[in-house]
């Protein structure tokens, strides 16, 4: 039998020491656009991590039967259809959400996190590790997402969840929100920012030189 | 006519794809490391969008879009929540015949950016080109401009991030800002700069 998978860390390695979007560089499209709200990125996670769990373990049941050559278009085309479940579900019992995500949702059948972790893990292991490893990227993932929605939504708006965590100054309090925090611009600095600290503190993440400059021959005299 | 061009400068700069409607960062990321590699990366998007969107049109309105089925007697048919498959397979089919005539017809240009193909099948700009087609409805001329001008947006986009990164090959940053943190402050700073397009737009 072979070395047992060990499911602990397989579930939270992706969290900060292989995170899919700050080491991985898997999934970023969807994790800036989404993150204008706290409540948006929450459903965005919750339909990520769900299609991304189902379509492991579904490609991981029928890993010994894909063609090699055709396995590109079976991935996509499982991927796609849960990812239609998902957008009809959320369509129908969650209206006014689904708007505000529009065609992101429909974007998680390209979304490089689901085929990168389906290409490269779910296609080789058994269904429960290649469950938990989906689950855990989903993890890492949402992580990332809230993170960058709440600071978002505290900055941008005051607000948490919708409810006024600062009092604005247009109703008498004290904090004046800041506009740029909604805009495109501030989702890449806060994201550069992110990927600044996690890779200060894990060292180990840095990536190497691309040059290294030639050594200055000191002449002593 | 100016209908079409005043569509095809919104697609390709206030829409601009990856910096301000965050699409197909992934390779916007991943291949600009050099300036050559973004160019091929470009005009492979460009390629690619001008021809899916306009194919999906015709799909979408042909064969899924509600009432399609009329002249067959099926007028109450729709299909459209079929879209995403049709599209993904659509766009697949496009890049893998786009990649062999290519290499049959023209090696030299295969060689020189053909690998970036492939990759572009589960590129979400060009998946996101043809739902924005069917969100905006746009008719069939439209498509053609929309597609090309996004293609285009997302070349110049990529061009100029590629050229910045090249030359901070040398310069001296902070370890842990090295690689993907500085490449998001830069896409940052460049999406304000886009911004201002908006501003242009709004006054027109």
């Amino acid at each position: 039998m072979a070395a047992r998978i060990d499911f602990w860390a397989t579930l939270t390695d992706p969290l900060l020491r292989q995170n899919p979007v700050t080491l991985q560089i898997l999934g970023i499209c969807s994790a800036l656009a989404v993150t204008t709200s706290l409540a948006t990125a929450l459903t965005m996670s919750v339909s990520l991590t769900l299609v991304l769990t189902l379509s492991a373990v579904l490609i991981s049941l029928i890993r010994r039967h894909i063609p090699d050559t055709i396995r590109l278009i079976v991935q996509i085309v499982i991927v796609a259809s849960l990812v239609i479940v998902i957008d009809q579900i959320l369509q129908a019992y969650f209206a006014e959400i689904s708007r505000a995500l529009s065609i992101y949702v429909g974007l998680i059948t390209t979304n490089c996190l689901v085929l990168g972790r389906t290409e490269a893990y779910a296609r080789h292991h058994a269904p429960v590790p290649a469950a938990v490893d989906a689950f855990g990227n989903g993890l890492g993932y949402s992580l990332i997402l809230l993170t960058l929605g709440g600071v978002r939504e505290l900055f941008g708006r005051g607000q948490l969840f919708g409810w006024q965590a600062f009092p604005l100054a247009d109703a008498g309090g004290w904090f004046t929100p800041l506009g740029l925090m909604l805009l495109a611009p501030s989702a890449f600095f806060l994201l550069g920012g992110l990927v600044w600290a996690i890779r200060s503190w894990r060292v180990e993440q840095t990536e190497a030189l691309e040059h290294v400059p030639p050594a200055r021959t000191m002449t002593v005299e | 006519m100016t209908d079409l061009w005043s569509l095809f400068l919104s697609a390709a700069f206030v829409d601009n794809m990856p910096l301000t409607l965050f699409l197909g960062l992934c390779t916007f990321l991943a291949l600009s490391k050099r300036p050559e590699s973004a160019l091929g990366l470009g005009i492979a998007m460009t390629g690619v969008l001008g021809v899916t969107v306009p194919l999906n049109w015709l799909i979408y309105r042909g064969l899924l879009a509600p009432g399609a089925w009329t002249w067959a007697g099926m007028p109450e048919l729709d299909l459209s929540y079929l879209s995403l498959i049709a599209f993904i397979g659509v766009i697949a089919a496009t890049v893998q015949l786009l990649e062999m005539l290519l290499d049959r017809f023209f090696p030299a240009v295969h060689a020189s950016f053909g690998v970036f193909l492939p990759l572009l099948t589960v590129q979400c700009a060009i998946l996101a080109g043809s739902l924005f087609m069917v969100d905006r409805s746009y008719g069939f001329s439209e498509s053609v401009v929309f597609g090309l001008g996004s293609g285009l947006g997302f070349a110049v986009a990529v061009v100029m991030l590629g050229a910045i990164r090249g030359r901070l090959a040398y310069a001296d940053l902070p370890a842990g800002l090295r690689g993907l943190g500085i490449a998001f402050i830069l896409t940052g700073l460049m999406s304000l700069g886009f911004a201002s397009f908006a501003q242009m737009a709004m006054s027109q």
